[in-house]
């Protein structure tokens, strides 16, 4: 067996200590050892975006990142998104607007959404399906995803 | 045992109060917040990790397995092969599914489960793995369906033999089924027509796509009591299969639903669920297996690919007077396609008299086919809208008009024996007629396809309960797997009938502990028949509030009635009583008898078939063959529309699957009968940016066996899909194409030969 | 996977001195888009993994001469959000977005993509059209290779054993040039490319191709420098007879096999098709920059 790494960072502004083996991604250290399982596997080959993390302000697929790199990182998932019991705008649009149905892929595509709308307030609908062409959903069509996201971006521009 | 509420109460003049709006789900909270469990996301203590040794061969005898290495590595808590599934004979359902959970005389697909392992880490049980010795005989294997019915084809199973042939002549074959369904007579309908098309098509086998893998986590204790976490489209199902497979009893079994991460029909059956449970019982500690991506292509089930070749007529003034088909199926390495659906189904649109169809089951080295939506029905109805649309053409009539005039209604007979009552099919058609995508001009450059879809909606055993709490709320204890957002559907039906807000009301989804039996969620059951049976709980749980308000008031039960959530006396002659919540009466029933709740087992039927009709705008460039979907609009009836936008996301997913389906979806095979493509990369499913919006209308013409005239809508979306993008690329590029998918490089060989041909 | 050793040095001597040493499989690790999908799914079995993202030199993206000199392990999206590359440079950052999805671009850099060496990288017939040169450093010391010389065949490349690609060096951009890459994907996004070009040209002010520099990517072992088709624009204002020669000369550099992702017979006649589509965009750029891009 490999020798185990050290490793602390930051997860949604509290730090964390963990031991992984170098072939772990992140992802499977965020879920099998910190138990943040919000952030989901659907492939682990970067092709479907259920992993998207945000790694000092840089949108991932965290199934392509070793654990062992997160040292010293500023990590943010799906968990942090929230404050307290204020819903960030996108997951309360997403739960108006019925932008989502079995919810697996939900994680992945607020936080690639939260990080489009951090860089792009005002996104049209195509820059949006694009921004967005990572993240896999079998189930809505993306209509409601899409809709979702324009909304709370309105909302979030005072529109 | 009753099959449907003997006075459903229907009365479309109701004002409803919930139905019909599009509150939150109650689900949606964990899942914006990453909080809902999945499959995957059970974490026991002591727990191990299970991973499952595969076959790379598609077809091979196994001759020895020596597992000595791999159980002495340190960190292997269990080894799992065949010696460890009690024998259940082969051919029997048992047998097949028993084989197909792990491979016993012999590997039948590439990614067939040969052995499995738990160990105290990922890498030490993957190390493992490979410490395991297969001992192989490689035999030759076929892979395509047309292959596999050739007389020198290897054969799969020596025990098969073509049911529904007379005198099949006792010879191996790897043909499991012929059906023939037929009405009529289709030679004088032919005769009478004027015009007659005939075409074969063809379809790659395709992958359900849901983007949560398998996951389960098992455990085992020393005296048998086994408990099973798991993603499951049929907690009960799943529970009884483990019985009969694993020969371990029922009341032994616990299978907890996790939330599912999509299904779509292809959770319906079971994978490494029972490998986990050995696993857990020789560990004697929970172990939890979770698919790669590239396992659940390898080793999970696709739909099945066909081919089928099917003819038509018509007289010059639009009758269609004949319909005749032949098609093939195949099913993988073990019978179980559904493939009885498609004759049944595909032509179920046209008020036909005269139909033949000659239908086969088909085994090959594949991992055995699993349901999707609509199993089997898309792939045929791909050709049928196809031909329908040629028709209209030669005889000059836009093909939505020689669908109106040839639209079944009530009364119509089926093939397959039903006689329908209230349909919407007509309306549906009319509607589509009427909107505004089919009435505004085809731009420039692009070509416009429409086509119509059906499914029967299916009922089927189902359980619930319905408790009122002391504090007048209410929980629904559901046994349906909620796939897309049912339970809140469900649960505004609870609330309407309670006259309450939908707020007060709480599902639960049950293990299978703690409810009766309950079938799949598929066949679009789920919303019409765990509805009704919660309704029907719901009314037993009023009955039981007016009689505890008729004890509280000291007056006859006959004398109290339930309204918009209050018991109140029937008259004044009754007596002047001020009216009573659920609350007031909840409340009190310490002194009144006790817990108020209502509970229901039903076989439900009167499930209303569903239509639709599919509008599509394409764009194709005529230098790449790529297609371009510009424009698509959904028309369907949903009878009653419980939750709007759930119906809508059903519609729009379904068309976008249908889209991928059309487009790029299909399995690769080298000649080494290994799959190429077992990846989100080359398995091509819709990204955001290859679909439009997706606009949808939702027809309603009730079904009134159900209190609200509801229809299952989750099946019909994906059957028309296919044909009207045919149709449409059919408009533009001359040339209407009859093989799925419509990859880029087929468009563009059949525009060089329409090229070619002018 | 056993006995895997993870490094992450932060000077260029001490990375080659680990890749020099090692005595069994190792591997570059920048953004691991695709060496951990590799390690994921046991294509490879690593014993070492080198992290160079701790090294300067191939994080910067810096200007030599009036010239862009971009860091070997800059991110797609580092390079896509640098303005001044864009305008110099819109045709490598069409190659460049192409490499994957939002998420990928977060990590992926143009020396993976060119030292993966698979023959559909998108990045790669970019550079070559741009004429972009490596630095590569090395235990015996810094040599400079056209990009087009370093992918030997499909997962291989001319580097010795200890060698690190540092840094691409881009030529000057001169007065009304433009470069353009397409790739031909049967999604909009997310696929390999079954048909790559890169072009890249230089007008007169006549509006005279002075220059051209076409690269096929997917439809041959490596990345290809196709010097025929580049030939057939030279002198030419880009007319229908021009592109028709240009469409032939890239359907006959093809020496492409059937996949999963493409038939033979398909990608020649793509290659021919955006090949020409691809010179039209350059041009249309290259008419835009009438005076170049000083920096």
């Amino acid at each position: 067996m490999s020798k185990k790494y050290h490793v602390t960072t930051t997860v949604n502004g509290d730090e964390y200590e963990y031991l992984c083996e170098p072939q772990q991604t992140l992802l499977d250290v965020l879920r099998d050892e910190l138990m943040l399982t919000g952030t989901k596997e659907g492939c682990a080959t970067g092709d479907c975006g259920a992993c998207t993390v945000m790694v000092d302000g840089t949108m991932i697929c965290s199934c392509l990142m070793l654990a062992v790199e997160g040292d010293g990182k500023k990590i943010e998932t799906i968990e942090g998104m929230a404050k307290g019991d204020d819903l960030h705008p996108l997951q309360r649009n997403f739960l108006e607007l019925n932008g989502l149905q079995c919810g697996i892929c939900t994680p992945g595509i607020l936080i690639a959404a939260k990080a489009l709308l951090e860089r792009n307030p005002d996104p049209s609908e195509t820059e949006v399906r694009y921004w967005l062409a990572g993240n896999l959903c079998r189930c809505t069509g993306y209509d409601k995803i899409i809709r979702s996201v324009l909304a709370a971006a309105k909302e979030m521009r005072g529109a | 045992m009753s099959t449907i509420l003997d006075k459903s109460g229907f009365n479309p003049d109701k004002k409803l109060k919930i139905v019909g709006t599009s509150p939150v789900k109650h689900d949606g909270i964990d899942k914006v917040t990453g909080r809902a469990k999945f499959g995957a996301d059970l974490f026991l203590p002591g727990m191990l990790v299970g991973k499952i040794l595969r076959s790379p061969h598609p077809h091979a005898n196994i001759r020895a397995i020596d597992t000595a290495a791999a159980e002495a590595l340190p960190g292997v808590k269990a080894v799992v092969t065949r010696a460890d599934f009690p024998e259940c004979p082969k051919g029997s359902a048992a047998g097949d599914m028993s084989r197909n959970a792990m491979a016993r005389e012999k590997a039948l697909y590439d990614g067939h489960p040969v052995a499995a392992v738990a160990a105290t880490s990922e890498s030490i049980a993957k190390q493992a793995l490979k410490l395991i010795k297969i001992d192989y005989e490689v035999l030759p294997h076929v892979i395509d369906p047309v292959d596999a019915m050739k007389p020198d084809a290897p054969i799969l199973h020596d025990h098969v033999r073509t049911k529904g042939v007379k005198d099949a002549a006792d010879k191996k074959t790897n043909v499991v089924e012929r059906l023939e369904l037929k009405m009529g007579d289709v030679e004088a309908g032919f005769a009478q027509a004027d015009v007659i098309v005939e075409h074969e098509y063809d379809t790659k086998p395709m992958h359900q796509g849901y983007i949560e893998p398998q996951g389960c986590v098992a455990t085992c204790t020393e005296d048998g009591q086994v408990e099973l976490w798991c993603c499951t489209q049929g907690p009960w199902v799943f529970r009884d299969r483990l019985t009969e497979i694993l020969k371990i009893e029922s009341s032994k079994i616990r299978v907890t639903q996790s939330e599912l991460g999509g299904g779509f029909g292809g959770k319906t059956g079971f994978y490494a669920e029972p490998i986990a449970v050995l696993l857990a019982k020789k560990a004697k500690r929970p172990v939890k297996i979770v698919l790669t991506r590239g396992e659940v292509f390898r080793g999970t089930g696709p739909v099945s690919g066909t081919r089928s070749r099917i003819k038509m007529g018509v007289t010059r003034d639009g009758n269609i007077t004949a319909a005749d088909a032949e098609l093939i199926f195949q099913t993988g390495a073990f019978t179980g396609s559904m493939f009885f659906n498609a004759p049944q189904a595909m032509f179920t649109r046209y008020d036909l008299k005269n139909v033949k169809t000659v239908s086969y089951e088909v085994v090959s080295n594949r991992p055995k086919v699993n349901s999707f939506r609509a199993p089997c029905v898309p792939q045929v109805v791909f050709g049928v809208e196809g031909v329908v649309n040629e028709l209209a053409q030669k005889i000059g009539m836009d093909p939505l008009d020689l669908r109106i005039k040839n639209a079944i209604t009530e009364g119509y007979k089926t093939i397959y024996g039903e006689t329908f009552g209230p349909i919407g099919y007509l309306e549906t058609l009319i509607a589509a007629k009427n909107c505004d995508h089919y009435k505004s001009p085809v731009p420039k450059g692009q070509g416009r396809g429409i086509a119509t879809g059906f499914w029967f909606n299916r009922g089927g055993e189902t359980t619930g309960t319905l408790n009122i709490a002391t504090d007048g709320s209410v929980t629904i204890i559901l046994g349906t797997t909620d796939v897309a957002g049912s339970r809140i559907s469900i649960s505004m039906m609870a609330a309407e009938e309670l006259g309450i807000p939908v707020d007060k009301v709480r599902a639960v989804m049950a293990d299978t502990h703690a409810l009766g039996w309950n079938r799949v969620t598929a066949g679009s059951r789920t919303t019409y028949s765990s509805g009704m049976v919660i309704i029907d709980s719901a009314r037993k749980a009023i009955t039981e509030l007016c009689r505890r308000a008729a004890l509280i008031w000291g007056v006859p039960e006959e004398g109290v009635v339930f309204e918009d959530g209050y018991c109140r006396p029937a008259s004044s002659n009754v007596g002047e009583f001020p009216p009573l919540s659920l609350a007031e009466i909840a409340g009190k029933t310490t002194l009144t008898l006790g817990a108020i709740a209502g509970h229901s087992e039903m076989n439900v039927t009167g499930a209303g078939p569903g239509f639709g009709v599919h509008i599509v705008d394409v764009e194709v460039d005529q230098e790449l063959g790529r297609v371009d979907i510009k424009r698509y609009t959904v028309v369907e009836d949903a009878g009653k529309a419980i939750h709007r936008l759930q119906v809508e996301g059903q519609y729009q997913g379904g068309a976008v699957q249908g889209i991928g389906w059309a487009l790029n979806e299909e399995y690769v095979y080298g000649e080494d009968g290994r799959l190429q493509n077992p990846s989100f990369l080359d398995y091509r499913m819709p990204v955001a940016s290859d679909v439009p919006m997706i606009d949808t209308e939702i027809v309603e013409v009730p079904n009134p066996r159900h209190p609200y005239g509801l229809r299952g809508v989750g099946e019909v979306p994906v059957t028309p899909t296919m044909a009207a993008i045919a149709n449409a690329i059919g408009a533009v590029i001359g040339v209407r194409p009859r093989s799925l998918p419509m990859s880029p490089p087929k468009i563009l060989k059949l525009i060089e030969e329409a090229r070619a041909a002018r | 996977m056993n006995s895997l050793r993870y490094e992450a040095p932060s000077s260029l001597g001490d990375a080659i001195a680990l890749l020099a040493r090692a005595s069994g499989t190792s591997r570059i690790l920048a953004g691991g888009t695709d060496v951990i999908v590799q390690m994921e799914t046991d294509v490879i079995e690593p014993e070492l993994v080198v992290d160079i993202k701790r090294i300067p030199e191939l994080r910067q993206i810096a200007v030599e001469n009036g010239a862009f000199r971009v860091g070997a392990a800059v991110t797609g999206m580092e390079l896509t959000d640098h303005r001044a590359f864009c305008e110099a440079w819109p045709g490598v950052v069409d190659g460049v977005k192409l490499i994957g999805s939002m998420q990928i671009k977060g990590r992926a850099t143009m020396g993976g993509n060119l030292c993966n060496a698979s023959p559909a990288a998108d990045s790669v017939p970019a550079l070559i059209a741009a004429g972009a040169i490596a630095r590569i450093a090395g235990p015996n010391g810094t040599r400079d290779v056209a990009v087009e010389d370093i992918p030997t065949g499909p997962g291989k490349t001319s580097l010795a054993k200890g060698e690190i690609i540092v840094s691409f060096l881009f030529p000057p951009r001169p007065a009304r040039s433009g470069d353009a890459y397409l790739r031909m994907t049967p999604r909009t996004e997310m696929d390999i490319a079954v048909v790559g070009v890169g072009v890249n040209i230089v007008l007169d002010a006549g509006g005279v191709c002075t220059a051209a520099r076409v690269s096929l990517g997917a439809v041959a072992p490596t990345a290809l420098l196709v010097k025929e088709a580049g030939a057939a624009l030279l002198g030419s204002r880009f007319d229908a007879p021009a592109l028709d020669r240009l469409a032939q000369a890239a359907g006959a550099a093809c020496r492409p096999i059937d996949d999963k992702r493409g038939t033979k017979e398909y990608r020649v006649n793509v290659a021919g098709v955006l090949a020409k589509r691809a010179a039209l965009v350059a041009v249309e750029r290259a008419r835009q920059n009438p005076t170049g891009r000083s920096i």
